[in-house]
């Protein structure tokens, strides 16, 4: 399954927001599927990080009830241009995914 | 003849059942470094005072008005309610956000370090109306401020 990984970086009040979009489908295991009647199994994103020039910033550990296709943002100080930023995830089956981008 | 089966069998089913607890300890070990990294007994809490203990063991959590959440008040679908969590509170060490009335009230927690502000933004599901709690760590102590959702739709299940 193809799970793309955006990344949007933009500036807000003197700051720097990191937006992180993930193509997922959060499935929580009680959502029952239409056609089989049987219950999807869960699927979801365990650990999301997110660093800034090689640093962690942020470490999320996200559970079955955030959304379908993740979005994450938060906002760091300091950041200047030309400054790396990587994205890397993990989920409960073992999937992994992640981006790059410069500020 | 037939007790010497017997025997035979006896101990077989012995051995079977040491093999088994062998088996389901070993089967244990995964789970147990998977808690390490990925907070399981906070993410399967089904209420809030287990959540938060199992978040941060036994600290007390005090409201505090400089914590914002930017949410609606009334959300038209379940299952993607946007939430900004933002907080003028120095060294912000991680922000949870927790739904009351959800199956699991775990949303998400989130570590902040190395120049990280004390902002967060993420989409949630949410089964029906409820408290919405964000517990800030901020400088080793928790705080916490909360906003009622009003959900038309719920975002759980089919």
């Amino acid at each position: 399954m193809e799970m793309p990984t955006k990344l949007k970086i933009r500036p807000k009040d003197g700051l720097t927001e990191i937006l992180v979009l993930v193509s997922h489908p959060m499935e929580t295991g009680q959502r029952v599927d239409a056609k089989t009647k049987e219950k999807v199994p869960a699927h979801f994103i365990q650990t999301l990080s997110i660093q800034l020039n090689g640093k962690d910033v942020a470490v999320a550990d996200l559970g079955v009830a955030v959304s379908k296709d993740p979005l994450i943002g938060i906002s760091v100080a300091g950041a200047k241009k030309g400054d790396k930023v990587n994205v890397s995830w993990s989920d409960n089956l073992g999937n992994k995914g992640g981006a790059d981008e410069t500020v | 003849m037939t007790t010497s089966n017997r025997r035979t069998f006896l101990k077989g089913t012995l051995a079977g059942g040491v093999l088994t607890v062998a088996a389901s300890a070993g089967l244990l070990k995964p789970t147990q470094v998977l808690a390490a990294a990925w907070p399981k007994s906070a993410f399967d809490a089904k209420t809030m005072d287990a959540t938060i203990s199992g978040l941060y063991g036994n600290a007390s959590v005090a409201p505090n008005a400089a914590i914002t959440i930017k949410a609606p008040l009334q959300a038209e679908n379940g299952a993607v309610v946007p939430i900004t969590v933002s907080t003028t509170l120095a060294n912000v060490e991680s922000i949870a956000i927790l739904v009351e009335k959800n199956a699991t009230p775990l949303v998400c927690s989130v570590a902040l370090m190395n120049g990280a502000q004390g902002y967060f933004s993420a989409r949630m599901k949410m089964g029906k109306t409820s408290d919405v709690k964000v517990i800030v760590k901020a400088g080793g102590k928790l705080h916490s401020a909360s906003q009622q959702i009003k959900v038309t739709v719920g975002g759980c299940g089919g």
